[in-house]
């Protein structure tokens, strides 16, 4: 009998263990992840218009209909990124996910503070490779740190009524995402001109 | 032979009961970092990177991606004020003020996350389209029949979820109650 008891209690006990190591592994064992879903209809490192949301085919649950979105699904191995989004009328925020769809960033028109919201996003690593003269010149860059190579550029745009969906979707269509050319190679065009 | 048998139960034992609660509170969610103004719910920290991991469990499970913190914050609501739940046949009236915020949506979804498909087309409101009183309320009537005003449709579905979402907005994290964020009422007013 005592030996049935703590049977059990040493199942729950276990239990517990094999509920921590599955809630922590469900974000990377997920297949139907928001990353995952959008994989096959967005480019790697290009701006992907996503259609609207509508109630037999949406790309994601739980998205505002209110809303143009587009996507820039991005891959940092080949060097930093670098967004440019006009702002359109209404509100235009972008926001960034980790390839497990964590959040990390977000920033909106106003906060930009400009006409064209322009950010490079970049590994840590890539932005400690910096040259620090860069830096400086460059002190009204807006420079992103991604926790990870992979993962999410999200453009949102409001329609604030739905007659204005198509400024919103033209004025995502006018914001671009691409692999920057590597910052070493232009440095190394004009070292040898000075000698 | 008995051994064996002990081990193999406590190990189901193990595997059900820590499969079961990863289940449960991935699909209904914790109350960690969870905001609860009278029936709305928001929980402004999915969309920061220190998340909690039940959350980013639910996130992974549903396949949808959180909003932002510097983008805004969603609270959602299932049931009306009385704690009754929130029913596609019957006339539920949202009326009152929102936080501050430049711009709001409130949207009605079914309870996988899917829009409610209906004639007109209409999924919800935006803050910029809604029709208000004189002193700045509104008051919108989510129905399955059509209605006067601001009415949401339901396409008559027996549960559904409404969501309001604030954009560039200093409801966030620091937000504790009520006063900070004045948030619609809920009410069922008739059921046929």
């Amino acid at each position: 009998m005592i030996r049935l008891l703590l049977t059990i209690i040493a199942g729950v006990l276990l239990g517990g263990v094999v509920h921590l190591v599955s809630v922590l592994a469900l974000p990377r064992i997920a297949t139907q992840d928001a990353y995952s879903r959008l994989t096959p209809m967005t480019k790697l490192n290009t701006v992907t218009p996503l259609h609207l949301a509508d109630p037999n085919d949406a790309p994601m649950p739980f998205m505002d209909p209110a809303f143009a979105l587009a996507i820039c699904r991005y891959d940092l191995s080949g060097g930093p990124i670098k967004l440019t989004v006009p702002v359109s009328q209404a509100y235009t925020s972008v926001s960034f996910y980790t390839r497990h769809d964590v959040a990390y960033y977000a920033i909106n028109d106003r906060s930009a503070g400009r006409k064209v919201i322009e950010l490079d996003l970049m590994t840590e690593a890539q932005h400690a490779e910096l040259p620090e003269d860069e830096d400086v010149t460059a002190a009204d860059r807006l420079i992103i740190d991604s926790p990870t190579a992979t993962g999410l550029i999200v453009l949102k745009a409001l329609a604030a009524e739905p007659g204005l969906m198509p400024q919103a979707q033209a004025s995502l269509a006018a914001s671009s995402c691409k692999v920057q050319t590597e910052p070493p190679a232009k440095q190394a065009g004009p070292a040898p001109a000075k000698r | 032979m008995r051994l064996i048998f002990i081990t193999l139960l406590a190990l189901i034992l193990a595997t059900v009961v820590g499969l079961g609660a990863t289940w449960l509170t991935a699909t209904r969610g914790t109350d960690l970092g969870t905001l609860t103004i009278g029936t709305w719910t928001a929980r402004p920290k999915t969309g920061t990177a220190d998340v909690d991991p039940y959350s980013r469990a639910t996130i992974a499970r549903s396949g949808e991606l959180p909003i932002g913190a510097g983008d805004g914050v969603a609270f959602s609501a299932t049931t009306d004020d009385r704690k009754r739940p929130l029913d596609g046949r019957c006339d539920v009236v949202v009326s009152g003020v929102t936080p501050a915020a430049r711009f709001w949506t409130l949207t009605l979804y079914d309870s996988k996350g899917r829009l409610v498909a209906n004639s007109l087309e209409r999924y919800g409101f935006t803050s910029e389209e809604i029709i208000r009183n004189t002193d700045g309320s509104f008051e919108v009537r989510v129905a399955s029949r059509a209605r006067a005003g601001n009415w949401l449709p339901t396409g008559g579905i027996e549960r559904y979820a409404l969501m309001l979402r604030l954009y560039d907005t200093p409801v966030g994290v620091a937000t504790r109650t009520q006063r900070d964020a004045p948030m619609p009422s809920i009410a069922t007013v008739g059921c046929p």
